[in-house]
């Protein structure tokens, strides 16, 4: 894996082996000494041209504890609103030698742009782009969901996970869709008409407009954030109608499964998609989450930086350990 | 590429007895096992290490806590080929503070995977003492380890390898030398 | 008597045949002409046609020079196989003034590779809000008769059924980019599937045929010609055609990229593909070929929109739309078209000189290639096969979504008035 752009990049064999990957990392952060030497010496951009501090430090917080160095470049002002443009960006980090770039762009595709351009040589990792996708936030729901719900172990095959609010502008939808749907779980929409994406029935997955109808049916529900600049755009009416219509609130929590876990990539709009006493339910997941997105993040730098560089020579002879396990 | 010549060197009924002389070694140098715990070396020290404890509760009755200790991101070759598996580390029960760790590898070549060892226990806890056992010793130390239990020292060529196997891992028990011949791959 | 003597091309790719101009014109055309003085160009099996005529090209100066000056987009032009072109007015400062038509006018002159014809802005500034002197750019020295704000769209139904009729007084045609502004902010790229997958803002095809709808019926009411600009959806094709079964006034255009490139191409979000309209679906290709085979487009214009490397070299939102054409679009035209058997080149010669000089009111070109007519013409090596090597290319620019693509056809002599402005496959200028 070269890089991590879109939660399609992955088949079901890689994605199990990620979680697997940060199902054991996940344990060191449980030890008192929580620092690995794995990355030691390896540079790591956080390149945020999006404010987004909790995914930033949760990046930071995954480097850190790998023993990379991590230099944070928050870069508001991108060639969109005519600053210094990606790409001399993109050269500036290069020339400073950096591994990989952890990428927060307002641009669907820029991450791609990074990568496939020859601006860099190092790895990438969409950190979440425009209105694309997000999909170490994918890779930590769907850790979250199988710690809880299958074990820690294998996929997802058969859960029922149901999406609800902002599809058309969630990156975090497009990315847990792609690979909820790799994992083998059911995956269930559920929006207003106004935003779900043109083409959404092509997507590995079902639709709803009706929540009420789709709750029992479901094993994990992940409410998604109604960005404030929605609000008065015509998409619906009046937040109160929406919250209404698509909100979570204690009367549908009733209509769940007992085993049924709320789920919110946050942050969250409490009141709005999901009432305040849902969000902090036993049920409600959202604090693991972030927990989780550590281990998930140390998982993904990981298995892009933990071994040789792609495209170095491989050497003939690894010292101390040259061939496969069982071998020496 | 040629093809490595293959010779065997230890034969089933031969591992199981190594095992067993390691076994009554530590227990004859641990005054009983009464503080030891085994913390094996994935893939193979784990099972190993396993066997150990079965055959020291079958000779003196003591129940010898066994955890698995992978080292994988304390190596210092990460980068000389693609990324590795991780394997679990589970400590052994009771955990290994105060107690007299026995690192548990099937093979002790340059003694780098012992060093990550090293490093890794020390983020676990405090032993009062670690101690080595391997079932084969090779040669060629790269670092200043040596092993405390050896069960079999088998001088090698550098162009050789020496391939264990255990029948939990790989259905048999056998180890073999291979002789790798010019400019076939290792 | 000098001038030039073409022995052996194949009119319209019909029969060969000698073909002399002199003064400007073509003075005989006929088997075993005598070359007396004249220059002999041995066009043996090369394919000859009245020299094209675009009808949408940007040739960005004044203004933005460093993408384009009228002299490299004239180089390219006639390496396409172009003898004129019409210069949209999105300059800066825009045509919208005699004063600026006649510079670009004269700066065509200068370059003296092609005619360039400018197009006049419909309102001031392309600000949609009123009218830009008409009256005025027509009756200048460059003799403006096409009008267009391309880029954007006159989206007030006032203003363009204002613009439809007062054109009338000079024969003026009205180009329209169709664009509902509302359906299409901050849109990207098309609308549909990939759109949803790329999580790009989408280009309905409704915004586009929304409005060709209204001007037809417009046009149709005030008794105006309406010309339609880069039409990109089966669903504008339809609308086109039923308006010309009415009898509705109507002309329409479609680019070569529209004819062969299919949104796809924007999976790895490289701007080259950025384009405005936006690159479609294979249907709406499809669909673009059907329309131009059977007449309902009636032309084939390039939207030549050439752009700086940093314009494109950046990510997919921050890029300018638009890509070059001038210099492949023959060759597109000729895959697209004339292999899968949609059009001869009698076809050819009406949907990019012919037609497009009509709608463009220029006396001079598109004539018939016979005695008496103007020499404007190409010739073309129809069985060639040629790589598009970007460094190559005329223009100042480099944005061609055609880069390593290998296309048929080649131009290897371009005549402007008798002159020769590509010989071999080179500028003479």
């Amino acid at each position: 894996m070269k890089h991590l752009l879109s939660a399609g990049d992955l088949d079901h064999d890689t994605a199990v082996h990620v979680l697997d990957t940060a199902e054991r990392l996940a344990r060191i952060a449980d030890r008192p000494v929580k620092k690995l030497p794995t990355l030691r010496g390896r540079t790591v951009v956080n390149l945020f041209f999006e404010d987004s501090t909790r995914t930033r430090i949760s990046f930071e917080a995954a480097a850190k504890r790998l023993s990379a160095d991590v230099i944070n470049f928050s870069a508001k002002g991108s060639s969109v609103s005519k600053g210094e443009s990606l790409k001399d960006t993109a050269m500036t980090l290069e020339a400073m030698g950096t591994d990989a770039v952890i990428v927060r762009h307002s641009c669907s595709g820029a991450p791609h742009r990074l990568a496939n351009s020859g601006w860099i040589g190092g790895h990438v990792v969409n950190a979440g782009d425009g209105t694309h996708e997000h999909p170490t936030q994918a890779l930590l729901d769907a850790f979250t969901m199988r710690r809880r719900l299958r074990g820690g172990v294998g996929d997802l095959a058969g859960l029922r996970v149901t999406l609800v609010g902002d599809v058309l502008h969630s990156r975090v939808a497009r990315s847990n869709v792609l690979l909820l749907s790799t994992l083998g779980a059911a995956v269930t929409l559920v929006a207003p008409p106004t935003l779900l994406p043109v083409g959404v029935e092509t997507w590995p997955c079902a639709t709803s407009y009706d929540l009420d109808e789709t709750l029992p049916g479901s094993d994990v529900v992940m409410m998604l954030r109604v960005q404030s600049e929605r609000m008065n755009a015509s998409f619906f009416p009046t937040t109160r109608e929406y919250s209404r219509r698509y909100g979570l609130d204690r009367a549908r929590l009733g209509l769940l499964p007992e085993h049924t876990i709320v789920m919110h990539p946050g942050p969250m709009n409490r009141g709005m998609e999901i009432a305040p006493d849902v969000a902090d339910s036993a049920r409600s997941t959202i604090v693991e989450q972030v927990t989780n997105g550590v281990s998930v993040r140390m998982a993904v730098l990981y298995l892009l930086l933990g071994g040789a560089d792609i495209g170095a020579p491989a050497p003939a002879e690894a010292i101390g350990e040259p061939v496969p396990a069982g071998v020496a | 590429m040629a093809v490595p010549l293959r010779r065997c060197l230890v034969q089933p009924a031969d591992v199981a007895r190594v095992i067993d002389r390691i076994a009554h070694e530590i227990l004859e140098k641990s005054a009983g096992a009464r503080d030891v715990a085994l913390l094996g070396i994935p893939t193979r020290g784990a099972p190993l290490a396993r066997r150990l404890a079965a055959r020291m509760a079958a000779f003196e009755g003591v129940e010898v806590p066994t955890g698995s200790l992978d080292i994988t991101l304390y190596r210092d070759d990460l980068r000389m080929r693609g990324v590795r598996a991780l394997e679990p580390t589970t400590e052994p029960p009771g955990g290994i503070d105060g107690k007299l760790v026995v690192l548990v590898d099937d093979v002790l070549f340059s003694g780098r995977t012992v060093r990550a060892a090293l490093d890794a226990l020390g983020e676990l806890g405090r032993p009062r003492a670690v101690q080595l056992a391997v079932l084969v010793d090779r040669g060629h130390r790269e670092l200043p380890i040596r092993a405390d239990y050896v069960g079999k020292n088998i001088p090698t060529s550098r162009t050789e390898n020496v391939a264990v196997r255990l029948s939990e891992v790989d259905g048999v028990d056998e180890v073999w030398l291979d002789t790798v011949t010019e400019g076939a791959p290792a | 008597m000098a001038g030039f003597l073409l022995t052996g091309a194949h009119p319209y790719g019909e029969g060969a045949t000698d073909i002399r101009l002199v003064d400007g014109v073509i003075a005989e055309v006929g088997s075993g002409l005598t070359p007396g003085s004249a220059e002999v160009i041995d066009a043996a099996g090369l394919v000859a046609l009245p020299g094209l005529v675009d009808l949408h090209t940007h040739l960005r100066e004044p203004g933005r020079e460093d993408a384009e000056t009228v002299q490299t987009g004239s180089r390219a032009a006639a390496l396409g196989g172009y003898t004129a072109v019409h210069a949209m007015a999105n300059t800066e400062p825009v045509a919208d003034t005699a004063g600026v038509v006649e510079q670009v006018w004269r700066l065509g002159r200068e370059a003296g590779l092609v005619d360039v014809q400018p197009i006049g802005a419909v309102t001031v500034g392309l600000r949609g809000e009123r009218l830009a002197e008409l009256g005025a750019m027509a009756d200048s020295v460059a003799g403006v008769r096409v009008f267009s704000d391309d880029g954007l769209c006159v989206s007030d139904a006032v203003l363009m059924r204002r613009a439809l009729e007062y054109v009338r007084a000079f024969d003026g045609v009205i180009a329209q980019h169709a664009q509902e502004p509302r359906l299409t902010e901050g849109a990207q790229m098309n609308e549909g599937i990939r759109s949803g997958v790329l999580g790009m803002r989408g280009w309905p095809g409704v915004a586009e045929e929304a409005v060709i709808a209204r001007d037809v019926l417009l046009a149709a009411h005030v008794g105006s010609r309406l010309h339609v600009c880069h039409v990109s959806t089966a669903g504008s094709v339809e609308i086109i055609r039923i308006a010309k079964e009415r009898g509705m006034p109507v002309t329409a255009e479609v680019t070569p990229h529209h004819l062969m490139l299919t949104e796809e191409l924007i999976d790895g979000y490289d701007p080259v593909y950025k384009v405005n309209p936006p690159l479609r679906t294979a249907d709406d290709v499809a669909a673009l070929r059907a329309g131009l085979a059977d007449g309902t487009i009636d032309v084939v214009a390039t939207d030549h929109a050439p752009h700086t490397p940093e314009a494109k070299d950046c990510e997919w939102d921050a890029a300018a739309f638009g890509m070059l054409g001038l210099q492949t679009a023959l060759s597109v035209v000729i895959a697209t078209m004339v292999h899968p058997g949609l059009l001869d080149w009698r076809d050819v010669a009406d949907r990019m000189s012919v037609r497009p000089a009509q709608i463009g009111q220029l006396d001079a070109h598109g004539a018939k290639l016979a005695v008496g007519a103007p020499a404007n013409l190409v010739l073309v090596d129809a069985g060639a096969e040629v790589v598009v090597e970007v460094a190559e290319l005329a223009s100042r620019s480099r944005n061609t979504p055609y880069a390593g693509m290998t296309l048929p056809g080649k131009v290897v002599a371009t005549f402007l008035r008798g002159a020769p402005t590509v010989l071999d496959g080179k500028a003479c200028r």
